[in-house]
């Protein structure tokens, strides 16, 4: 019994390989018979041939028919096997196997007969491969058939494609048809066919639409103009949702590259002016594990999270120890010794690596988009940056509100004298918060590394941009910084369609300067004692 | 008079005994000595010495506002960008139809831009008064407005630093535009002769190098002669405890404005002086980075001191052209390194090397409370 079951598989396998050639053997002749019903003498005959292969269900009918479409599909005089042709030029044509699409030499064109088709049977052709697509297994594979069918529709395919629309199971997929065949008979001036098509993104639609709304039935004309500006007016409110992404995008952009520097600038008061380069360590990072684990950048990219996170934090607690510890309370040297540390940390990248934008690759899973409607998509790489932004803001907030480091920082920033007296190490917590404002730079070159060139300026492009951000939402507030930077990226992608790129960002700069004069503590001024610091 | 009183310190009369004894010698082996003597000086040592000579007054307006005001501007550099420019639509006019095209009015990047008119922006800088006029208004003007906004909204310490280093990054953008008529990314250059004197000749450039130096001289004695005034006085209140000033009674904005404007009106004149021996101007000198490394010719020269800042200048600006030469990729790396040691080991810069004899200088030096307002 056990012997039996540890046979069956082997013996189940053995049935199968038995019949298989079995199986490719009945699909030859099936096809030699259909393909020889194609070299039919009348053109009539070849029609009720191409109808039944589509309705044979055969996998390899679009090969045949495109390739009889195209000329290519040929007979061999003698022997009467049916080739395709892969290139005909020259006297002696590399061809395929009609049947089984395997390679078969080459023929001399005088060896071959082409089956030949009229205009009546490539207009029935171009619909049958149309159509074709909408019998395909896969829905996407559906979908897309059928929104290449949108405006591309004559007469002949009405018919069709009605009897697919009544068998179809996806909403989708009938919908799309649906409106395909409204625009045909919008086309033949059907009133009616406006409803179908009323509110479509499309651009066939729209532009089937705008055509009507031109017919010299008035009627018809005033029914497509309203069905059109509906469709504006719906366009422009996804203009105005598409530009609102940008903006978002942008600043969570700013924002990954500010909240770091609100918590050393904002919370410890220190300028750091290598905070750019920061970034750019962390962006470097994630290109160096793309390096080490060649082939996988997914998981190099995730695994970089948390390096560009170390690596930053372990460069920030340098420049603290090494730099800043000396210059306390002296904010305006620590800029200049923290620019200083900027140069030679670029100028370290550009000797040691190079002075050259190196590629980080972008994974699968990250780059395409989605697409919510036809009119608006979204890149997915952006979204994925904004949600991590969020993710590391949420982050921040709670390890600066929930926990024991946190409350220390807070409890140093306000009196640094008391918070010793009360037991606090306040050199750790000088450590510990620089290494966190450094490690989230990091974490912001990791995200950069997906949105822009990873090379030694980097960094340099952004600290301006970052520091506008902090001051902007008032310096020590984090939900300040999130605010100013979201808001500045939306202002900017506002301002871009009607200033252009490099005016939108001069607007912003020079807005933010008059804002300063206004409220030169920012958005969100701190109160109390800690504001006199 | 005000004017003269720096004439009566010491260390004004030995500064400006260096400066014009440095002219001289530099004037004497340039012209005395035949070119192959081992101790001529170029016409190439002269324009480049000339060139250091004019960051050095850029130098001692950024020390004016940083040492005596207590102000860390970082976007000195855009007055001096603007100041340079002033004096390059004077030298593009000049140029008149010798240039590619031929225009006789419009400079040869409007041409390239097919534009059929002279901006009206570009009007009255073929006359050299209205140019030079200019060259102090354009700075003094910016620096007025801004000046007034940010002083009288009481913005200081770190977030007016942040705000004039966004000013001249935002100036710099601007300037990189083709539509601004600045001759965008390029600048203007190409530059045939200045009050008719042609600037490829080498006494032209010994005359500019020489005007450079003078000009040096005359802003250092202006600022010594504001520091020691009352005003310099309140002013360097205004840096060490500026609510106290406020509450003794002083108009502290005023005086900021004041003295911000003297200095960027100074870093113009350095910029219109710049522009003639360098040859062009573009959107670079607006960079933030540049206008940061101003700073540093102070710091290492030493705060507060006038004469440090010259020092710092020439220093930095003469291991730049040496390391630039000898070694390119290690400049950054000895620039970084600079900033960071003269911060934290040499607070007082060069300048503080000499002047142990003096008392412990309590008072040319800003105490920590105004670092931290």
């Amino acid at each position: 019994m056990r012997m039996l079951q540890r046979l069956l598989p082997g013996l189940l396998c053995l049935c199968l390989l038995c019949s298989l050639p079995l199986a490719a053997q009945a699909q030859d002749e099936s096809g030699q018979a259909l393909l020889a019903s194609l070299d039919a003498d009348s053109y009539a005959e070849k029609g009720e041939a191409i109808e039944e292969i589509i309705e044979s269900g055969d996998p390899r009918s679009r090969r045949w028919l495109e390739a009889l479409l195209g000329g290519k599909l040929q007979r061999h005089k003698e022997n009467g096997r049916f080739v395709v042709v892969v290139e005909n030029r020259g006297r002696h044509w590399p061809v395929v196997d009609a049947l089984s699409f395997e390679a078969a030499g080459e023929m001399s064109r005088r060896e071959l007969d082409r089956v030949g088709i009229n205009n009546a049977l490539r207009g029935q052709l171009q619909g049958a491969l149309a159509v074709l697509d909408l019998h395909a297994e896969a829905v996407e594979e559906r979908r897309d058939a059928a929104r290449a069918l949108l405006g591309d529709i004559d007469a002949s395919l009405v018919e069709p494609l009605q009897a697919v629309i009544d068998s179809e199971a996806d909403g989708e997929v009938r919908h799309l048809l649906e409106q395909a065949l409204a625009i045909h008979r919008l086309a033949q001036g059907d009133v009616a066919a406006v409803d179908a098509l009323a509110g479509s993104l499309n651009s066939q639609v729209r532009a089937a639409l705008t055509a009507a709304s031109r017919s010299d039935d008035p009627t018809l004309a005033q029914a497509a103009s309203a069905a059109l500006a509906d469709i504006e007016q719906k366009m422009r409110l996804n203009r105005g949702l598409e530009t609102l992404y940008f903006g978002l995008s942008l600043g969570s952009v700013l924002v990954l590259a500010a909240i770091g520097l609100a918590i050393t600038f904002g919370v410890m008061g220190v300028i750091n002016m290598a905070h750019g380069e920061l970034i750019m360590l962390g962006a470097y990072t994630t290109w160096a594990m793309q390096q080490l684990l060649p082939g996988q950048p997914g998981l190099a990219l995730i695994l970089a999270i948390p390096a560009g996170f170390l690596v930053s934090a372990l460069a920030g607690v340098a420049i603290e120890r090494g730099v800043i510890q000396f210059l306390k309370g002296r904010p305006l040297e620590t800029l200049l010794a923290t620019f200083g540390v900027s140069l030679i940390l670029q100028q370290l990248v550009r000797t040691v690596i190079s002075p050259q934008n190196r590629t980080v690759v972008t994974p699968d899973w990250l780059s395409g988009s989605l697409m919510l409607n036809e009119g608006l998509s979204l890149t997915l790489n952006r979204l994925y940056v904004l949600g991590f932004a969020l993710v590391v803001f949420a982050g921040l907030m709670l390890v600066m509100r929930r926990t024991r480091l946190g409350l220390e920082v807070r409890a140093v920033t306000q009196n640094r004298g008391m918070a010793r007296a009360m037991g606090i190490r306040a050199t750790r917590v000088d450590i510990l918060t620089f290494a966190l404002g450094s490690g989230v730079a990091g974490l912001a070159g990791v995200a950069l590394s997906q949105l822009t060139n990873v090379g030694p300026n980097l960094g340099q492009n952004y600290i301006i941009d970052s520091f506008m951000v902090v001051v902007f939402g008032g310096v020590g507030n984090l939900w300040g910084t999130l605010v100013a930077g979201l808001s500045l990226g939306v202002i900017n992608q506002v301002l871009e369609p009607w200033a252009g790129a490099v005016l939108a960002k001069i607007l912003v700069l020079v807005l933010i300067i008059l804002f300063i004069q206004k409220r030169p503590r920012g958005l969100f001024p701190q109160k109390g004692r800690a504001a006199e610091g | 008079m005000w004017l003269t009183r720096p004439f009566r310190e010491r260390s004004t009369r030995l500064f400006l005994g260096i400066l014009l004894a440095a002219l001289g010698l530099v004037t004497l082996l340039n012209l005395a000595l035949p070119e192959g003597h081992p101790l001529h000086v170029s016409t190439y040592t002269v324009t480049l010495l000339g060139k250091y000579l004019s960051y050095a007054l850029l130098a001692v307006a950024v020390d004016l506002v940083w040492g005596y005001l207590g102000i860390l501007s970082l976007g000195h550099g855009a007055f001096f960008a603007l100041g340079g420019y002033a004096m390059g639509m004077y030298l593009m006019r000049q140029i008149g139809d010798r240039g590619v095209y031929g225009d006789p009015v419009l400079p040869d990047f409007m041409v390239f831009l097919d534009w059929q008119s002279l901006p009206w922006y570009w009007h009255g800088f073929d006359m050299a008064a209205i140019a030079f006029l200019m060259v102090l208004l354009a700075p003094g003007l910016l620096a007025l407005v801004f000046g007034f906004l940010a002083f009288r909204s009481r913005v200081t310490g770190v977030y007016l630093s942040i705000i004039t280093q966004a000013m001249t990054f935002a100036l710099m953008l601007a300037f990189f535009r083709n539509e601004m008529g600045f001759g965008g990314n390029n600048g203007l250059t190409d530059f045939r002769e200045l009050l008719g004197f042609d600037l490829r000749s080498d006494a032209t450039r010994l005359g500019l190098f020489l005007a450079t130096g003078i000009a040096l001289a005359l802003g250092y004695v202006l600022c010594r002669a504001i520091v020691a005034s009352k005003l310099g006085r309140v002013s360097v209140a205004c840096r060490d405890a500026e609510a106290r000033t406020r509450f003794l009674g002083y108009r502290v904005e005023r005086v900021q404005l004041f003295v911000f404007v003297v200095s960027a009106m100074l870093a113009g004149v350095a910029g219109a002086l710049y522009v003639p021996q360098v040859g062009i101007i573009n959107p670079s000198e607006f960079s933030p980075i540049f206008s940061i490394e101003v700073v540093l010719w102070v710091a290492l020269g030493g705060r507060a001191t006038l004469y440090g800042a010259v020092i710092g200048a020439l220093l930095v600006n003469y291991a730049k052209t040496v390391f630039t030469g000898v070694m390119p990729d290690a400049w950054l790396f000895a620039l970084g390194g600079l900033f960071v040691l003269v911060t934290v080991f040499l607070p007082r810069g060069v300048a503080g090397l000499f002047a142990y004899r003096r008392r412990p200088a309590e008072d040319t030096q800003p105490t920590a409370k105004e670092a931290s307002a």
